[in-house]
């Protein structure tokens, strides 16, 4: 992603991720749902999403 | 091999909920031979429970965590089982399970899910969680699949939830618990370092 570096919510927005529940990581870090608005995606980054589904 | 096995005698894992997933891993734990586990559930055992559930009909209306240290025992008296007839929140999970080596999430529910996953990435960092993600219904074997994200592993489909028209069954939520006990295995016995190589993200 080239330029302006987007946060968190805006790139789930962009993904069209809309599921409820879902572990979010950048960099092995994992980010917590009440800073996906403060925490930004760099150049760079290495973001990983997984989706928390009911069942078990 | 069995000298290798020898090394889950000293190891102790933690199970967060003793459901279809929790007490399916926790007896194929406890067959492989693991020292310990640390068992938590709040919940008794129902008569619905028992399409996918390790427990028996003279075990309805008991306790889940005391049941299924009952069907441990008869399967392998020498594990050391802790249980905990307790509803988990972040306080319990830091307090029950601080002496394990890993984690085994194992709840129905998803914002359980993510609070377990929240709770030890924040609080125990030095410790791998293995969490399970879409298994209801039947068939499609091949889309369980275990993914790696630094010291936390995703089994399952990630996609199937449960509803009325896909309930969670025996065959496929007894494999996801089969991959979690697998997993732990392979973590425990192979030495796996908290840092490695993280799965892609291949969706983006």
């Amino acid at each position: 992603m080239a330029g302006e570096s987007i946060s968190v919510r805006e790139l789930l927005t962009m993904m069209k991720f809309t599921f409820p529940l879902i572990v979010i990581k950048i960099n092995g870090q994992l980010i917590k749902k009440e800073d996906y608005e403060r925490v930004f995606i760099g150049d760079g980054d290495a973001v990983e999403a997984i989706h928390l589904i009911s069942g078990g | 091999m069995q000298s290798k096995l020898e090394k889950l005698k000293g190891t102790c894992v933690g199970i967060a909920g003793c459901g279809g997933l929790g007490s399916n891993c926790a007896m194929a734990l406890a067959r492989v031979g693991v020292g310990s586990l640390v068992i938590a559930d709040f919940d008794v055992v129902t008569r619905e429970n028992l399409n996918r559930q390790y427990y028996f009909l003279d075990q309805v209306g008991q306790k889940k965590v005391l049941a299924l240290r009952d069907n441990i025992a008869r399967v392998n008296p020498d594990v050391a089982v802790e249980a905990h007839d307790l509803r988990l929140g972040p306080d319990e999970v830091v307090h029950i399970f601080k002496n394990c080596t890993l984690i085994i999430e194992a709840f129905d529910r998803a914002d359980m899910k993510l609070m377990i996953i929240e709770t030890v990435s924040e609080r125990f960092p030095d410790k791998f969680i293995i969490a399970a993600s879409g298994l209801a219904g039947y068939g499609e074997n091949n889309a369980l699949r275990t993914r790696r994200l630094g010291s936390l592993f995703i089994c399952g489909d990630e996609t199937r939830e449960v509803s009325p028209e896909m309930p969670p069954l025996a065959p496929r939520v007894g494999i996801v618990a089969a991959m979690q006990a697998n997993q732990a295995l392979e973590i425990i016995l192979d030495d796996l370092a908290l840092v490695g190589d993280d799965d892609a993200w291949d969706e983006l």
